[in-house]
């Protein structure tokens, strides 16, 4: 890999037929670029419940991943209502999806710590009535 | 045990996915909530459940599942179908209860 690859994915909000597609063809690409299995289902997952929070809570949003050959570097952001306490929305369990959602097989509240225990690195940033920021890392090597 | 041999020893219809048959099972689960799935179903497993939606497919691209096996011989959405066969994702359907299902799974492949 001569140069980092970077990409920028647009999320819709509440289109739950198209979710996961942005990390689906991460997760191609990572496999054609000849990573190990195991760093593509970590990246995968990871983004990819990502994904679905930008769906279910964020109103949609934008994704940029750099891949380098040291690491995955993703980027969630959403410009939803925000998470008012981060501390709780890490708990396991702990879900403020609608019931339409929970219908579909989601808001088991395992989005964020899925996330969590799938990347090396990850910080929330988030306000409010602003949005939601996520930052996550997987390491390659 | 790749999933060819499991439809075929089990009876189990094959729904889509048919170039992923040659996949070998490693393990079985069984859930139905798609985050606990995400986080906790092996990669090469066979996942049994009775989602058969479109995001269901999504987990199982992206959890890396050998296959899905609907049990109870739950439906398989038209759009989850189409998507299975795009990314090539082996969907059986069983007549048996989830336990029942897995249990069968697990005995075909100690006799493998």
């Amino acid at each position: 890999m001569a140069e980092n690859i970077k990409l920028e994915y647009i999320v819709p909000g509440d289109d739950f037929t198209r979710a996961g597609e942005a990390s689906s063809e991460v997760k191609s690409m990572l496999k054609k670029l000849g990573l190990s299995s195991s760093v593509v289902r970590k990246v995968a997952i990871a983004m990819y419940e990502g994904e679905i929070n930008m769906v279910i809570h964020g109103g949609g949003g934008k994704i940029n991943v750099e891949i380098s050959p040291e690491k995955v570097d993703m980027i969630l952001a959403d410009q939803g209502p925000g998470i008012p306490n981060i501390d709780l929305a890490m708990q396991e369990g702990w879900s403020t999806a609608p019931d339409e959602v929970r219908n579909l097989g989601f808001g088991a509240g395992m989005g964020l710590p899925n996330m969590k225990k799938y990347s090396d690195e990850m910080k929330i940033e988030s306000q409010v009535g602003k949005g939601t920021t996520v930052y996550m890392t997987v390491l390659v090597s | 045990m790749t999933v060819k041999q499991a439809a075929e020893k089990l009876g189990f219809a094959i729904l889509a996915g048919e170039d992923s048959l040659q996949r070998e099972i490693e393990k079985v689960y069984c859930c139905d909530l798609l985050s606990f799935v995400m986080g906790r179903a092996p990669a090469d497993s066979a996942w049994v459940t009775v989602m058969g939606n479109i995001n269901a497919m999504a987990v199982a691209t992206l959890a890396d599942t050998a296959c899905i096996v609907l049990a109870e011989n739950a439906a398989l959405d038209e759009d989850a179908a189409a998507k299975a066969n795009l990314m090539d994702i082996a969907v059986l359907r069983s007549g048996l209860p989830v336990y029942e299902t897995a249990k069968a799974i697990e005995q075909a492949k100690a006799d493998d």
